[in-house]
C-alpha cells in the first residue's frame, strides 16, 4: 500500500506587509485629519464656494444656534482661563484657581456668569447635558456677549496678537437672519468689522464664471 | 503563536542557537487596526471653510452709498432676501407705482448669478481673459488672485449690490447671497438693513399694486 503524505504546510502568515498598510493608514489619518470638537448643539453650516480655509490658532469662534444660544470657544486654554478671570474681575466674582483650571479645559463654553461658578462645580456629565439650555446673553440690557469678545481683544492686544486674532462665527444654515444680525449688530458696535463666517464646502457648484456665459 | 524557534542542539556541545528572526506582527496590526478606528470615529477629514466678510464700522453711516452721485442708477440693484428662499432685487432707484419693478429671482444659478453676471460684464470679460492665461500656465495661481483683486479694485463703473436681507430670510439665504457675489465677482456688494422702501415695495409686490394704486388715489404719488 502506498503511504499517502500529507504536506504539511505552516499556518503562520507574515504579517508584515499588514502591519506595513496599517501604519500607512494611521499615518495618513494622523496627519490630514483634525479632532472633532464637543459642540453642544449640533449646527449645520451652510454651504459655499468658499475656499480660504479657517486658521488654527488665535481665534475666538462664535457659535450660534438655530435658537439663538450664543456659545464661545478659544483654541488655546491658557487664553481662555486668562479671559474668564477678567470677565469675572468686571463682575466683581473672584474665581478659583481650581475653577480657572476647569474652564480652561472646557472644549465650548456658554454659561452667563453670574452661574458659572455653579457650573464649574457639576462634573463633565452635567456640564454637557445643561450646556446646550444656556448660552451666553446678549440681551442690550445684560450683553455678556460683548464684554467676552472685548476682553478676548483687549488680551490679544496685549499679547501681541493683535494682527492674527480672527473671529469666526459659525452658525445653523436654519438661523433666522435677525438673530445673526444681532451678533453681526454687537460686533460692529465693539468695532469689530472683520471677521469670518464659517461655511461647509459646496458640492457640484462651479465658481468658473465664464460658465453662464 | 511567537515563532521563535530554538534549535533542538543540546547543551554542552559548543554548537550555536539558532533563533529565528521571524517576528510575529499579528499584535502590530491589531493595535494599529484599534488605532485607525479610533482616528476614523473621534476626528474629521474636512477643515471648515471660511468666508471672510468685511463689515463697514457703525459711525459711518452706510446709506449714503445710495446717494453717491457717482452711482449711475442702472449700476445700483438691491438685492431683497424674503423668507421661503426667495429673493427680488430691482435696478436703480425704486419705482414706487409698478409693482413689477421688483422682480422674483432665486439662488440657482440661473437666479442671481445670471443677472449679476450680465451686470458685471466690464469685470467679468478681464477675468476670463487672465483666466485663459492661467490654464495656459502662463501665470501661477498667486498672480491670478492678484491679478483678479487688482481688475475688481481698478474698474470703473462696476455694479454695487445692495444686500438686504428681510426679518423672514436664513442664514443661508445671506451666505447664499454672498457666495453669488463672490462667483460673479462683483467688486462692491454691501449687507443693509431693509427700510420702508423695501417694504413697501415687497409688499406692493405680493398684493399686484394694491399699495401704490392706494397712494396713487390719496395722491402720494
Amino acid at each position: 500500500m502506498p503511504k499517502v503524505k500529507v504536506s504539511r504546510k505552516s499556518t503562520f502568515i507574515d504579517m508584515t506587509a499588514m502591519s506595513d498598510v496599517t501604519v500607512l493608514l494611521l499615518t495618513f489619518f494622523m496627519l490630514t485629519s483634525t479632532f472633532i470638537r464637543k459642540e453642544p448643539v449640533q449646527v449645520n453650516t451652510p454651504g459655499s464656494v468658499s475656499e480660504i480655509k479657517i486658521p488654527e490658532t488665535d481665534i475666538l469662534q462664535i457659535l450660534v444656534d438655530p435658537q439663538g444660544k450664543i456659545f464661545l470657544s478659544m483654541d488655546k486654554q491658557v487664553d481662555q482661563m486668562e479671559v474668564l478671570r477678567r470677565i469675572g474681575e468686571d463682575n466683581n466674582i473672584e474665581f478659583t484657581t481650581k475653577e480657572l483650571y476647569d474652564f480652561s479645559l472646557l472644549p465650548t463654553f456658554g454659561s452667563p456668569i453670574g452661574t458659572m461658578k455653579q457650573f464649574l462645580a457639576m462634573d463633565t456629565e452635567d456640564q454637557d447635558k445643561n450646556l446646550k439650555d444656556l448660552g451666553i446673553p446678549n440681551d442690550s440690557t445684560n450683553n455678556q456677549f460683548k464684554q467676552w469678545v472685548q476682553a478676548t481683544r483687549a488680551l490679544m492686544k496685549e499679547s501681541d496678537r493683535n494682527d492674527v486674532f480672527k473671529i469666526a462665527i459659525k452658525a445653523d444654515a436654519t438661523t433666522p437672519y435677525p438673530i445673526i444680525k444681532k451678533v453681526m449688530d454687537d460686533l460692529r458696535e465693539l468695532r469689530e468689522n472683520r471677521y469670518n463666517l464659517i461655511t461647509s464646502l459646496k458640492g457640484g457648484a462651479s465658481s468658473e464664471p465664464s460658465e453662464t456665459h | 503563536m511567537a515563532e521563535v524557534q530554538q534549535g533542538g542542539g543540546e547543551k554542552g556541545k559548543g554548537k550555536q542557537k539558532k533563533i529565528s528572526t521571524r517576528v510575529d506582527f499579528t499584535p502590530m496590526v491589531d493595535m494599529n487596526m484599534l488605532l485607525i478606528t479610533f482616528f476614523m470615529f473621534c476626528t474629521t477629514l474636512s477643515k471648515p471653510q471660511t468666508m471672510e466678510i468685511a463689515m463697514p464700522p457703525k459711525d459711518k453711516d452706510i446709506e449714503d452709498l445710495t446717494e453717491k452721485p457717482e452711482l449711475a442708477d442702472d449700476l445700483a440693484i438691491t438685492l431683497i432676501l424674503d423668507a421661503n428662499d426667495v429673493a427680488y432685487y430691482y435696478a436703480g432707484l425704486p419705482n414706487y407705482s409698478d409693482p413689477n419693478s421688483l422682480v422674483e429671482v432665486d439662488y440657482s444659478p440661473d437666479g442671481i448669478r445670471n443677472l449679476l453676471m450680465g451686470k458685471n460684464t466690464a469685470i467679468n470679460r478681464q477675468i476670463d481673459e487672465i483666466k485663459q492665461s492661467l490654464l495656459r500656465k502662463e501665470i501661477t495661481q498667486e498672480e491670478y488672485k492678484d491679478r483678479v483683486s487688482q481688475i475688481k479694485k481698478e474698474t470703473k463703473n462696476t455694479p454695487m449690490v445692495m444686500i438686504k436681507p428681510t426679518e423672514g430670510a436664513s442664514y443661508k439665504n445671506l451666505i447664499d447671497a454672498l457666495d453669488e457675489m463672490q462667483i460673479t465677482n462683483i467688486a462692491r456688494y454691501a449687507i443693509m438693513d431693509t427700510t420702508s422702501i423695501e417694504r413697501f415695495l415687497l409688499q406692493n409686490k405680493l398684493s399686484g399694486g394694491e399699495l401704490s394704486r392706494a397712494a396713487v388715489a390719496e395722491g402720494q404719488l
